[in-house]
């Protein structure tokens, strides 16, 4: 797995790291050059291996050339793929959003259906289609190592442009309509990138072109940082804040003194006159 | 027992002769024969519900304790500094010296994590007894007279206790508390007419400044504290005047009053409360997070994280400001924020406006003008606890609005229709819970009287000669008898006719109506409790009948009643 | 029926009518007499340690053992005060927070448990009787104030010097004035701060936290940039930045913007507005009409934004108009233009005041 995708980002190599190169992105990283021959067909394999998998998972509702298929009233059965890139697909797919399970308001996280494998080919058939975001180099989305410097930076960044839809410590918020900005505990480094560069859903986009790559880099150590660092004063409210807080001082609080009142006030056993023997 | 009796008296040992010599000096000096006697031996009754406002008494000492501890360290300025402590996500930033001071106590000070949960812990405790305490003397009738004074403490006691919390809670000027502040900023311009000014004389200047963080810790540790310490100090003087309240029951009268006294077993009892007290928040705050600072950064009016709340004493308030429709008049020129200041300023005041009033109102109502130390239970005042079930239903519909947002992802609801739902619940929710409570109130009330008149159910069938089955039923214990038939009844007053028989209106007649439908109201359908003759006649009836009086042993054995809130008999 | 004298209550029953049936005048309180007499306190029962010598002595154990151990917790946590690292955890806890809360709290509960168990199980248990006296003060105690109460005013004389009086009545009232005015300097008076926001015309909208410039190439469709204007970025020759601390948090609660791009055709500007964005970018304050909470929250498909502390929510393709919530008045808009260099700018101030309202926000600037 590791191996395709290094080969895949490489300027030269095969038609999805070509439009990966029409972005900023693309210059940044110099990978060694591999074989370029193997290179190209592997990814024409891989490209056709992705075509055949979106034609029996996907086409149903984003039609067979992914061109999106609309209801008789105009609105989105399936939207159209073209152009979302190969991290969209990456992100969908790889946190298991896609194939979607039943229509509702947002399509929830769940276990993958497809293997990395199969993610990895579906992407470089996406991608393909039109140039979008590319999958991003690990190099910015692995955090660890971070500096003290660059996580608290990335505190900033996250605490300007996500806590208010994902809160403080990532436990996630509601929106309108019952959908939702999900918890960031146990996204995958790669998967936040993902999700900031394609917007998906309701989400709104932070290019590459505002949000540096190594901001977000600092913004994942910064998530990765943070929950990683015990909850020091006990067992958490899970970020919920104070409406649990409130919960706990009645319910353990008030009812743990009023039992304790209760046996102080109560009588307790008494012996019968005409057992006593005083 | 017996050493009790054969302990030497204090002047004859050893240790009362050493110390005769300092106590002769000081009561000669300050008379502590005189003033303690009395207090030495003072009764007290004996009820869990009375334990309520002594957890708010020592919640309050130990706020005031590990309040001390943290003003050691804690920076009242908003001045930027570099962070430099501990916590590693947060180093390097720029925040003010009263987050930093906050963080350098979590993680430099040794304990200071614990001192702040406890201190934090304490005081959502301290308000949420306050609240029970309330409540109890609420549904009890406690509040009558001769105790309207310590109602009106009380009531004072309790919105001072909101004010101190939230300017405790804005004090560590981290992101949530910053935004709290935010709230009180917009709230503070909704004044009509005035309110850029008040915002910008509170906040010395714009919001949010350079003042606000010394002004509410000057409020914050010395003028509500000390405010809140002359009212306790009142409430228990007027508490040992008064002497507490009891529970009807076998020798209990509206002139006594029975329990144990203050010397050894009250001493030991409320002074071992207040360890029990003191310890339980001390366990909760070692293994409960609260309100953890860090992870929320430094202020930033630019910045805000999901779920932003108040403390859970004003998040009532924050549901009513988050349903409230969006109304804004602009009249001559000068706009009225009502969608603020309804749900903010005039709800709160309303709140304290009542609670004020209502032994006033009950007591126009009732005219009803004895002195009452018997409690009465909520039962038997069925519009009473109506009232007060349909205030605490408001208050609950208020408190889920206010944690809409959770309710919603936790329970992937749609937050509008939450909101819907609580603005429709707001008005509906209470004129229910009224109807329920009175309703069942009187079904509690018939009950009691339908015990006292035929018995209590045995449980045991018995099967008659031709086959029939019955249950038995046997006549209460004297003393739960007594305890059941023992309540406070009150009479309506019908309102004097509207006009004389030659068409002239009677003096008076507008008020006079109005007091004789309050009046009806709160007597309406209410069952009257049986009296002396009916009492009699089904005693009677009852021998006649199946000839199965009270058995020998019964009253040992019997359980029944003490667990629907009759105090144990003993 | 004012007041009881005492014993009243217990007797009542008996001077009733038998019947209980008590006249009710009209317009007066009425009360019925009890159906049954009061039986009287119960007769006292021993405990079980007041009369076997072996319940006695184990409650003598419980107690002390308690005692006992709460010393002990309580030099377990000066121990531990000193053994226990500040930065040891303990289950995904602070290992100090735990290691000091668990033992002194183990041991105040302890010394309050043992108290309580002391008085429950050992100390004398009959109940004590104790008579009330009404609250009111007994008629001698009323004739005795009043006299010398009376007394003290004839000897004050002031009732017969009413010139006195008055001049010392005024004076204590006027009094209050110089407590008032000395409040005077709480803070300078609101002119017309509210109004006015560090934006201006040709000043750039830069990225937050970055503080980057922006070109319309750099937003695409749904995006969504939270941005601030540059001049809190600027610094001056030594590398200072021009407007910093208090300064800085101030200009920021009214200042800070969003920028966001939506597809032309999706976009009904208000009127009057329709060139304030920049093909389908759009710059709306952050700062909600409402309470003044930042705002960032937008959906980039329904083009929505809400509010997260009260849920108010705009819709930024109709003007910033509200759609749901307590806010009342449309997010303040920021018309927007191209420098020479190509990067998005301000062309003015905001036109209507930000954040929440205040009771002059209609009237002009």
């Amino acid at each position: 797995m590791r191996f395709l995708s290094t080969r895949r980002r490489h300027p030269l190599a095969g038609l999805v790291v070509l439009l990966l190169g029409l972005i900023a992105v693309g210059g940044l990283y110099s990978a060694v050059a591999p074989d370029s021959a193997t290179a190209e067909t592997t990814d024409a394999r891989k490209v056709e291996a992705g075509r055949q998998l979106f034609l029996v998972g996907c086409a149903t509702c984003h039609g067979k050339n992914a061109e999106g298929i609309q209801t008789k009233s105009g609105g989105n059965y399936g939207p159209s793929l073209i152009g979302v890139g190969a991290a969209a697909v990456d992100f969908q797919v790889g946190t298991g959003r896609m194939p979607l399970a039943n229509a509702s308001q947002q399509a929830p996280r769940k276990k993958p259906q497809y293997t990395p494998e199969e993610v990895s080919e579906l992407s470089a058939y996406v991608a393909t289609l039109a140039p979008g975001p590319a999958i991003p180099s690990e190099e910015y989305t692995d955090a660890s190592g971070a500096s003290d410097e660059v996580i608290s930076e990335g505190g900033e960044f996250f605490r300007t442009n996500c806590t208010a839809c994902h809160n403080s410590v990532g436990a996630g918020g509601a929106l309108p309509g019952g959908r939702y900005a999900p918890k960031l505990t146990g996204v995958s480094g790669k998967h936040i990138y993902e999700a900031m560069v394609t917007g998906p859903q309701q989400m709104p986009v932070f290019n590459d072109a505002v949000i540096t790559p190594e901001d977000k880099r600092a913004v994942i150590a910064y998530i990765k940082t943070v929950q990683a660092e015990p909850t020091y004063g006990g067992l958490g409210g899970g970020g919920l804040g104070p409406v649990v807080d409130g919960m706990f001082t009645w319910i353990i609080g008030i009812g743990g003194l009023v039992v304790i009142a209760t046996w102080i006030a109560a009588h307790g056993a008494r012996v019968k006159r005409k057992e006593s023997r005083s | 027992m017996t050493q009790i009796t054969t302990d030497t008296p204090l002047e004859e040992s050893a240790f009362g002769k050493k110390a005769a010599g300092p106590v002769g000096w000081l009561d000669s000096r300050l008379g502590l024969a005189k003033a303690g006697k009395g207090l030495v031996r003072k009764v007290f009754p004996d009820h869990w519900s009375f334990f309520l406002g002594e957890i708010a008494l020592y919640s309050f000492i130990v706020l005031l304790l590990t309040g001390v501890f943290l003003t050691f360290w804690y920076v009242p300025s908003m001045e930027e500094v570099t962070y430099t402590g501990s916590y590693a996500p947060l180093r390097g930033l720029e925040m003010s010296k009263a987050y930093a001071s906050t963080l350098d106590i979590s993680f430099d000070i040794r304990g200071g994590l614990l001192m702040r949960q406890i201190h934090h812990w304490a005081a959502m405790l301290f308000i949420a007894s306050m609240i029970a305490h309330m409540l109890r003397v609420f549904f009890t009738g406690a509040y009558r007279k001769p105790r309207e004074v310590n109602w009106l403490i009380g009531v004072g006691l309790f919105s001072l206790a909101l004010i101190e919390g939230f300017a405790g809670y804005s004090l560590p000027d981290d992101l949530l508390s910053g935004t709290g502040l935010r709230f009180v900023d917009g709230l503070i311009r909704s004044i009509p007419i005035i309110g850029s000014y008040a915002e910008f004389f509170v906040f010395g200047g714009e919001y949010p400044g350079e003042l606000i963080i010394p002004r509410l810790y000057m409020a914050h540790i010395l003028l509500v504290p000390a405010i809140l310490l002359g009212l306790i100090t009142a409430h228990l003087l007027l508490l040992v005047y008064h002497k507490h309240t009891q529970w009807p029951g076998p020798g209990r009268t509206e002139n006594n009053v029975v329990g144990y006294p203050v010397l050894p077993v009250y001493a030991a009892k409320a002074g071992g409360f207040f360890f029990v007290v003191f310890g339980f928040i001390v366990l909760v705050s070692a293994t409960l997070q609260l309100n953890p600072v860090w992870s929320y950064g430094p202020y930033n009016p630019s910045e805000v994280t999901a779920g932003s709340q108040p403390d859970w004493y004003m998040g009532w308030v924050e549901g009513a400001v988050r349903i409230m429709p969006n109304w804004e008049t602009t009249i001559l020129g000068w706009t009225f924020s009502w969608n603020v200041f309804i749900p903010a300023v005039v709800l709160l005041t309303a709140l304290f406006g009542l609670l004020a009033a209502y032994p006033f109102v009950e007591r126009w109502v009732t005219k009803d003008d004895r002195e009452h130390h018997l409690l009465q239970r909520p039962r038997n005042a069925p519009v009473r606890t109506g009232l007060g079930v349909a205030g605490m239903t408001a208050y609950g519909v208020l408190w889920i609005a206010g944690g809409n947002d959770v309710i919603a992802t936790q329970f992937h609801m749609d937050i509008y229709t939450i909101t819907w739902l609580c603005r429709i619940g707001f008005f509906v929710a209470p004129v229910i819970a009224f109807v329920v409570t009175k309703r069942i109130c009187i079904s509690l009330q018939r009950q009691d009287t339908e015990t006292l008149l035929h018995g209590y159910e045995t449980g045991v069938l018995e099967r008659s000669p031709d086959g029939g089955y019955s249950e038995r039923h046997a006549p209460l214990p004297a003393n739960v008898a007594y305890t059941v038939s023992a309540r406070d009844e009150v009479r309506v007053i019908e309102a004097p006719e509207d006009t004389d028989e030659h068409g002239v209106r009677a003096p008076g007649g507008l008020k006079a109506r109005l007091h004789a439908r309050a009046s009806r109201f709160y007597h309406e359908d209410v069952a009257e409790k049986p009296t002396r003759h009916e009492v009699e006649e089904a005693a009677h009836h009852h021998a006649d009948h199946d000839g199965h009086a009270l058995e020998p042993g019964a009253r040992d054995e019997f359980q029944g009643i003490s667990e629907t809130g009759v105090p144990h008999q003993h | 029926m004012s007041t009881h004298q005492p014993g009243d209550a217990v007797q009542r029953a008996d001077d009733a009518d038998p019947h209980g049936e008590v006249e009710v005048k009209q317009g007066s309180f009425a009360e019925r007499a009890e159906p049954l007499d009061n039986p009287g306190l119960p007769e006292h029962l021993p405990r079980p340690t007041d009369v076997y010598p072996e319940a006695e002595r184990r409650a003598e154990r419980q107690v002390a053992g308690m005692f006992f151990l709460a010393t002990v917790l309580a030099l377990a946590f000066c121990v531990l005060y000193f053994v226990v690292p500040i930065d040891a955890t303990f289950l995904g806890w602070s290992g100090l927070n735990f290691a000091l809360g668990g033992t002194l709290g183990a041991s105040l509960l302890l010394i309050g448990l043992g108290a309580v168990q002391w008085a429950k199980k050992l100390m004398a248990d009959e109940e004590m009787v104790e008579m009330r006296h009404p609250a009111v003060s007994n008629d001698d105690d009323r004739t005795e104030m009043l006299a010398k109460f009376n007394q003290g005013v004839n000897e004050s004389g002031i009732r017969r010097r009413p010139l006195i009086r008055n001049t010392l009545l005024g004076a204590l009232g006027v009094l209050g004035l110089p407590a008032i005015v000395l409040l005077r300097d709480l803070g300078p008076l609101p002119g017309k701060k509210q109004f006015e926001t560090v934006w201006a015309s040709g000043m750039r909208v830069v990225n937050d936290v970055a503080g980057t410039p922006l070109r319309p190439a750099d937003i695409e469709v749904g995006q969504l940039v939270n941005a601030q204007p540059f001049a809190f970025f600027e610094t001056d020759e030594s590398g200072e930045h021009v407007i910093h601390g208090a300064e800085l948090l101030q200009e920021k609660s009214k200042a800070s913007v969003i920028v966001v791009r939506m597809r032309p055709e999706d976009i009904t500007p208000a009127p009057g507005q329709e060139n304030w964005g920049i093909e389908g970018i759009l710059c709306f304050s952050k700062i909600c009409t409402h309470v003044g909470c930042p705002i960032s929250l937008w959906e980039q498909q329904t083009h929505h934004l809400l509010c997260p502390c009260h849920q108010s929510t705009y819709d930024l393709s109709d003007g910033g108009k509200v759609i749901f919530g307590p806010a009342h008045r449309p997010l303040p808009q920021l018309p927007l233009a191209l420098d020479d260099e190509g990067y998005i700018i301000a062309t003015s101030d905001f036109t209507v005041p930000v954040g929440p309202s205040f009771p002059e926000v209609e009237q002009d600037k």
